[in-house]
């Protein structure tokens, strides 16, 4: 049964990530690897559950690239770790929860994501995200659920003085959005 | 853009909230002692005011949390924004006379 799960996880929408040479506008999208996502609602959550911090702000994103966590609202966080991670994650969260009404739901099959970086991408971005990603507005660690044209997406800014974003979508929408942002990309790259 | 002041999440465009219609509106306690008239205004009948009025907001395509908005429906212009359950700071009658 895990073996199925795990082979169909990795059928990814998009295709396998291919490293290549950013273009004239310097902006790398490359679709990220299979990655296991769990999403958490609980309303009294405590600190931290198996080592993620869950009293951050509202829109922060914390932990590292290996594992992250993103507060989206009072009660609702989104978790990325490694894909053989998920169930001992899943199990560890569950037990430091035990007692609170909590849900914690495994999304990997649903959720893809798309690595962008470059000195130039919160421009592609802004091309279908009404956000102000100015350094203020949208600075490193921050993590909010915003649109991307017609689709909904999780963007993450990752922490570091280099712009590096997350885009976090339906897997539905993931050629959409990756075309969306291959557009705008190459925009960018002709208006200078 | 037309930005709207999320209680949870700040400043945010306009497209990733809904309307959810007018604010403030208590079920009965009782329905099966209403009759028809009664029960069909609570169900159907709203408020059109041209000036402020209290409405339901939800960021959808954000924190995904409901609030209550007053919004000057003459000017578009949001007066304030506060969480479920709470009350505005301002009144269409304090409104009035400012």
């Amino acid at each position: 049964m895990l073996e199925v799960r795990y082979r169909t996880a990795r059928a990814l929408p998009l295709g396998r990530p291919e490293t290549t040479a950013p273009d004239r506008s310097g902006i790398l999208i490359r679709p990220a690897d299979a990655e296991a996502r769990l999403t958490l609602r609980v309303r009294d959550p405590g600190r931290s559950a198996a080592d993620l911090l869950l009293d951050r702000p509202i829109n922060t994103v914390a932990g590292d690239e290996g594992r992250w966590i993103a507060r989206l609202g009072p009660d609702e966080w989104l978790i990325g770790t490694a894909e053989y991670e998920a169930d001992a994650l899943a199990a560890t969260i569950a037990a430091d929860l035990a007692g609170k009404a909590h849900a914690l739901v495994d999304i990997s099959h649903r959720n893809v994501g798309i690595d962008l970086s470059g000195a130039h991408a919160a421009i592609a971005l802004n091309a279908g995200c009404p956000l102000d990603l100015g350094e203020a507005g949208f600075p490193e660690g921050s993590a909010t659920r915003t649109l991307l044209g017609k689709a909904e997406i999780v963007l993450i800014r990752r922490p570091g003085p280099s712009p590096r974003y997350r885009v976090e979508c339906w897997r539905s929408f993931a050629t959409y959005v990756h075309g969306f942002l291959q557009e705008a990309a190459f925009g960018v790259g002709h208006g200078e | 853009m037309l930005l709207i002041a999320c209680p949870y999440c700040g400043n945010r465009p306009e497209t990733e909230f809904r309307c959810g219609g007018q604010a403030h509106i208590a079920r009965p306690a009782d329905p099966t002692a209403l009759d028809d008239d009664a029960w069909s205004a609570h169900l159907f009948v709203r408020a059109n005011p041209r000036g402020i009025h209290a409405e339901r907001w939800c960021h959808a395509h954000g924190c995904g949390r409901w609030f209550n908005a007053l919004r000057d429906t003459v000017s578009d212009r949001f007066l304030e924004t506060y969480p479920v359950g709470a009350q505005p700071s301002r009144s269409i009658e304090t409104e009035a006379r400012a």
